[in-house]
C-alpha cells in the first residue's frame, strides 16, 4: 500500500489531522492498532472544551487552546457533533488559600482574553449554585467553558476524513518505521507494510514509542491516569456549571461536570504510572475522589448506587508537560505530534491546523490543492429520541428497524445500531455500538440490551456470536455453545474457592 | 400519529401485566390493552426454565415459562388486545400514553387507567463501583440466563459469582450442568439474601462453596476476565485487610439486587418510596395518581411469581373498579408505619372505608435474619391489634399477613408494625 500522508494513532488528534489534510488533494491513511476510532485517552476524560481560563497562555498548549475555542464551534456544526457552549464553570474554594490561588487564575484567565470572568462572594457562589455544600465560601465566575461528546466529535472527524477519500485502517498496528537515506519511507505494520511521504505519529500513549523508532528522542510519555464517576442522569440538576474544586500547584482541580447527554462526570485525580495498558480502577482513588471532592462540594451525590459507571484514562504527558508537536530532528518527512494531555481535547483542531503546516514544509511535492467535491460535513446520525414524534412515524413508516427499541435505558432503535454498524467508521464491537449511540450506557449498562446488540452484530457482521466482542482483540462474550462444554474432552479444572 | 382507545392500558406482559388484565376482565372491563416491548409475552419467565413456580398459587410445580403458559392461554381466549414488541415511551398526565412498535410507528393510546407492570432490572457492577479493569465477562446473573437459556451460548468456563440474590444461586446450578466450573458464590452481607430452597438445591446440592461476608475487591483481565481478587468484610462491610485473594476465573456473574424499573412512573410524577425504589400504594395498588395503578416487581422486588400474581390480581380489580364506578368515592387514609427492623411493608397506606374486602393483605420483608420473633400491629391509640408469630424470617423471603378490617375503626388513622422477640412459653 503507498499513500502520501500516514497518520499514526486514531484518537481525537489523529482524526483532527486526517479531516485537516482531506480537504487537499493528496491520499491519507490513518492506522489505528485498536479495533475502533477514540479508544485511547481520547475516550477517558472529563469531555470538556476548555476555555483557557486556567490554562498558562504562553505554552504552546494553552496557544492552541485559546486558538481552538474560536473555530470549535464551525467545526461541530459542520460535523453535526453536539457540542454545548457556554455552560461557564465556577471553580470553588473552602479556605482562604484556595482565595487567594483564584485570584491568580482569574488574572491568568484575563490575560488569555477571556471576558466576564469574577470573583463570587459566599452569596453569589450559593445563588448561582444552590445545592453545593453550604461551607463552601469562595467562587470563581468563567463563562465560556464548554462540553462536547469525546467519541462523537472523533468519530465524525475520521468519518468525515472517509467521505473525502481518506483510509482510515483499523485493526492495525506500527510495528517499525522504515527510514531510507534519513528520510521516512513508509511503515511495517502487523497487516503489511505501507509506503508513505510523510508520516505523522499520532500515537498518544505510544508516542514515544513510535518516535522512537525514527531516532533517539528527548521526551518520554509518562501515563498519568486519572479515575472518574459517571452519575445517573437524575443527578443532572444538582449543579448549573461544570464546577472545578479549588486547583492546586499542580492541577486545574477535580472537575464535576455535566455530559452532552445529561449525565454528570466526576474526577478525577492524577497518579503517574508506568503501564500504558493500566486502566484499572483502585477503591483508594475512588474513595479519595469521592471524599475529598464530591462529597466535599456536592454531599447529596452518593458513592455508590447512582453511580453508572466509574472509569480510568490515561493522559499522555510528557516529561516536559507541554504538547510536542514538531518534525524529527535527524529524519526528514515524520512529524511528532506528542505528549497531547490536557486540554487536548479542546486543542485537536488548532493542533491539526499546526501540523498541516509542518506537513507543508516537510514535503513540498505534496498536492495542497484543495480536494474536488470536498464535502465539510458528514450524514447526521439519526437520533430517533431527539426528534419530534411526528417525524419519527415517518422514519418508522420507511424502515421499521427504527420502530423496535433494543435499549430499553436510553430508547434506542434497531435501526440506529444497525446504521451504526455500517457507517463510514463501522462500530464493530459491543462497545463501539454504546459510544455511537448510547446503547447500554443507561442505567442497566446493557443488562438487557448487551444480548440483543450482540445478536445485531453478529447478524450484520455476518459472524458467530461467538466472534462478538465486547471491546475488539480477543474480549470475546461468549465461550461456547450449550452443551459442547459438557462433552469438551480432557482434564478440566473444576477446583473450588476455599479459604 | 395513530390514536387509539382503551379502558385499561398494562404496561408490561409478564406475570403481573397478565394476571392484572385477566383480573380487569373478569371483572367486567371492557377493552384492554397490554403493551409488551419484547416480541413474546411472559415477560422474564421464559428466561426461568428451573421448575418451582406456582407451588402456592397453582399447587403444584412448574418451570417459568409453563407458569407464564398458563395465562397466555387465559388471555388468548379472551378479547384482550395485546401489542408485541411495543415499547411505552411516555405516560401523559392526561391520560394518555405514547408507545413506538414496527408496525405501528409511534401511536398514542387514551386510558381510562394504567396498570404499571414494568418489572425489575438487575444491579450492575457500576452502580456497585467494583474496582479494577474493564474486561469483558462481567455480566449481571440475569443477562448470563438470557444468553444460555434463551439464546443457548455459555458465558464462560470458570465462573465466580458475586451476590447470593436467587437469580446467581439459579444460574450456579444452570451453569454447572452445562459443564461450567462455578467455583463459588460470594455474599457481602452475613446471611444469603436467597431463598433458603435455592441455597440447598442450587448450591449445597452441586458442591459449590458461599463464602458468607465475602466481596471482590478487584476485578483482573484486559481483554477477557482473567481473575478477581476476593475480600472478607468486616460489620461494616469494609474489605478485612489481609484476607484478599486472587481467584482465577474468566467470568463474573453479578446478582447483587434488583432494582424496579420505573422510568415512566417517575417521569409522570408519581410519589415513589426510597426503600421499595416503587410508587407509593394503598392497598388496591393505586398509586398517588388515581388512573395509574401498580403491581408485580416494578412495585417491590417479590421473591415468588405467585406473590406477584396475587398482587396483579389486586391492581387488576380494583382498576376495573374505577373504570366501571364501582370504586368508592370517599376515601379515609390509615398510614402504616414500621420500626427500624422492617425494611418495607406494602401497602404504605389503605383505606379505612373500603368494604369490598375483609382483610388488608400486607407484604414485608425484615432487615435482619432472626428467629422466633413476632410482629406486632398496633394502632394509634398503641392498641395491638394482631401479633404475627414466626420462626424464621430473613430478607430474602418476603412475609405476608391479612389485616382483618373489623380491626380497623373510625378512629383509626395509623397502624404501626414492629418485631418483638417472641416470650419463652
Amino acid at each position: 500500500m503507498k499513500t502520501d500522508v500516514l497518520i499514526i494513532g486514531g484518537g481525537v488528534i489523529g482524526a483532527s489531522i486526517a479531516h485537516q489534510l482531506a480537504k487537499y488533494n493528496m491520499d491519507i491513511i490513518l492506522v489505528e492498532k485498536a479495533s475502533d476510532v477514540c479508544m485511547g485517552t481520547s475516550k477517558a476524560n472529563s469531555a470538556m472544551i476548555h476555555s483557557g481560563f486556567n490554562i498558562k497562555g504562553d505554552t504552546l498548549k494553552g496557544k492552541l487552546a485559546l486558538e481552538s475555542n474560536k473555530v470549535i464551534k464551525q467545526l461541530c456544526d459542520d460535523l453535526s457533533v453536539g457540542y454545548i457552549k457556554p455552560l461557564g464553570s465556577i471553580t470553588v474554594g473552602f479556605e482562604e488559600s484556595d482565595l487567594e490561588r483564584m485570584k491568580g487564575t482569574l488574572e491568568n484567565g484575563i490575560k488569555n482574553g477571556i471576558k466576564g470572568m469574577k470573583l463570587l462572594n459566599q452569596k453569589e457562589l450559593h445563588e448561582m449554585e444552590p445545592n453545593l455544600n453550604p461551607e463552601a465560601k469562595y467562587g470563581l465566575y468563567e463563562p465560556e467553558t464548554g462540553i462536547i461528546n469525546p467519541f462523537e466529535f472523533t468519530v465524525a472527524l475520521a468519518e468525515n476524513a472517509v467521505i473525502n477519500g481518506a483510509k482510515v485502517i483499523l485493526g492495525t498496528e506500527v510495528l517499525d518505521v522504515i527510514v531510507e537515506d534519513k528520510k521516512v519511507k513508509g511503515v511495517k505494520t502487523n497487516n503489511g507494510d505501507i509506503e508513505a511521504k510523510v508520516i505523522i505519529n499520532a500515537a498518544g500513549l505510544y508516542a514515544d514509542k513510535i518516535a522512537g523508532m525514527v531516532e533517539a528522542v528527548d521526551f518520554e510519555i509518562k501515563p498519568r491516569k486519572g479515575e472518574y464517576f459517571l452519575y445517573d442522569k437524575k443527578w443532572r440538576s444538582v449543579l448549573n456549571h461544570p464546577i472545578y474544586s479549588a486547583p492546586t500547584k499542580v492541577s486545574k482541580g477535580m472537575i464535576i461536570v455535566p455530559t452532552v447527554d445529561g449525565n454528570l462526570l466526576a474526577g478525577s485525580n492524577a497518579e503517574t504510572i508506568d503501564d500504558t495498558t493500566d486502566l484499572a480502577t483502585s477503591s483508594i482513588a475512588l474513595n479519595g475522589i469521592y471524599g475529598n471532592t464530591i462529597s466535599h462540594l456536592f454531599p447529596q451525590l452518593p458513592r455508590m448506587g447512582d453511580v453508572i459507571t466509574t472509569f480510568a484514562g490515561l493522559r499522555a504527558a510528557s516529561t516536559n508537560e507541554d504538547f510536542i508537536i514538531e518534525p524529527a530532528k535527524t529524519v526528514a518527512g515524520f512529524i511528532n505530534v506528542a505528549g497531547i494531555q490536557s486540554p487536548g481535547l479542546t486543542s485537536a483542531p488548532a493542533i491539526a491546523t499546526m501540523v498541516e503546516g509542518l506537513v507543508r514544509e516537510a514535503d513540498h511535492d505534496l498536492d495542497f490543492a484543495p480536494r474536488t467535491n470536498y464535502e465539510k460535513g458528514r450524514q447526521a446520525p439519526v437520533v430517533l429520541a431527539d426528534l419530534p414524534y411526528e417525524e419519527r412515524t415517518a422514519l418508522i413508516e420507511k424502515n421499521p428497524d427504527f420502530g423496535e427499541i433494543v435499549c430499553r435505558c436510553e430508547s434506542i432503535s434497531k435501526g440506529e445500531i444497525k446504521k451504526a454498524i455500517h457507517r463510514p467508521i463501522p462500530a464493530t464491537n459491543i462497545d463501539a455500538v454504546k459510544r455511537r449511540v448510547r446503547a447500554g450506557m443507561g442505567r442497566c449498562q446493557g443488562g438487557f440490551c448487551g444480548p440483543k446488540v450482540l445478536d445485531i452484530l453478529s447478524e450484520e457482521l455476518n459472524i458467530s456470536p461467538l466472534e462478538v466482542t465486547q471491546k475488539g482483540d480477543k474480549s470475546f462474550v461468549l465461550a461456547s455453545r450449550n452443551k459442547e462444554l459438557s462433552l469438551e474432552e480432557g482434564d478440566r479444572n473444576y477446583e473450588k474457592i476455599s479459604i | 400519529m395513530k390514536k387509539l382507545a382503551y379502558d385499561l392500558v398494562v404496561i408490561g406482559g409478564g406475570p403481573a401485566g397478565l394476571a392484572s388484565a385477566l383480573e380487569a376482565k373478569r371483572n367486567g372491563v371492557k377493552k384492554i390493552l397490554i403493551c409488551e416491548r419484547a416480541p413474546y409475552l411472559g415477560g422474564i419467565l421464559n428466561q426461568c426454565i428451573h421448575n418451582g413456580f406456582g407451588l402456592s398459587y397453582f399447587k403444584e410445580e412448574l418451570t417459568g415459562p409453563e407458569y407464564a403458559e398458563r395465562f397466555i392461554t387465559e388471555v388468548e381466549k379472551t378479547d384482550i388486545d395485546v401489542k408485541l414488541g411495543t415499547m411505552v415511551l411516555e405516560i401523559l398526565e392526561d391520560q394518555q400514553i405514547i408507545a413506538v412498535n414496527r408496525k405501528d410507528g409511534m401511536f398514542i393510546v387514551e386510558t381510562k387507567a394504567v396498570i404499571l407492570a414494568m418489572g425489575c432490572r438487575e444491579r450492575t457492577r457500576g452502580a456497585l463501583t467494583i474496582p479494577g479493569e474493564r474486561p469483558a465477562g462481567v455480566m449481571t446473573a440475569g443477562a448470563a440466563q438470557n444468553y444460555v437459556n434463551l439464546e443457548g451460548y455459555i458465558p464462560g468456563k470458570e465462573v465466580v459469582i458475586l451476590g447470593s440474590g436467587d437469580i446467581g444461586l439459579i444460574m450456579a446450578r444452570r451453569l454447572t450442568l452445562e459443564g461450567v466450573n462455578v467455583k463459588g458464590v460470594l455474599e457481602v452481607m452475613p446471611y444469603s439474601t436467597g431463598l433458603v430452597r435455592n441455597k440447598v438445591q442450587c448450591l449445597d446440592d452441586f458442591g459449590i462453596p458461599l463464602l458468607l461476608s465475602h466481596t471482590i475487591t478487584e476485578i483482573h483481565g484486559k481483554d477477557r476476565v482473567e481473575g478477581v481478587t476476593i475480600a472478607a468484610v468486616d460489620e461494616k462491610l469494609q474489605p478485612i485487610e489481609g484476607t484478599e485473594q486472587y481467584v482465577s476465573c474468566d467470568t463474573l456473574l453479578l446478582s447483587v439486587g434488583l432494582i424496579p424499573e420505573n422510568e415512566l412512573t417517575n417521569k409522570l410524577g408519581c410519589e415513589m418510596d426510597r426503600v421499595t425504589k416503587g410508587p407509593i400504594v394503598n392497598e388496591k395498588r393505586i398509586t398517588n395518581i388515581p388512573w395509574v395503578f401498580a403491581c408485580g416487581n416494578v412495585l417491590h422486588v417479590h421473591d415468588l411469581v405467585d406473590n406477584v400474581t396475587q398482587e396483579a390480581e389486586i391492581a387488576g380489580k380494583a382498576a376495573a373498579a374505577l373504570i366501571t364506578g364501582k370504586m368508592n368515592e370517599e376515601e379515609k387514609i390509615v398510614e402504616v408505619t414500621h420500626d427500624k427492623n422492617i425494611g418495607y411493608v406494602l401497602p404504605q397506606h389503605f383505606d379505612a372505608l373500603n368494604n369490598q374486602d375483609k382483610v388488608v393483605k400486607f407484604f414485608l420483608r425484615v432487615k435482619n435474619p432472626d428467629e422466633d420473633i413476632k410482629l406486632v400491629v398496633k394502632d394509634n391509640s398503641e392498641k395491638v391489634l394482631m401479633n404475627v408469630k414466626k420462626s424464621i424470617v430473613e430478607p430474602g423471603t418476603m412475609i405476608t399477613f391479612n389485616l382483618p378490617r373489623q380491626f380497623v375503626t373510625k378512629d383509626t388513622s395509623s397502624i404501626d408494625i414492629s418485631i418483638a422477640r417472641e416470650q419463652a412459653e
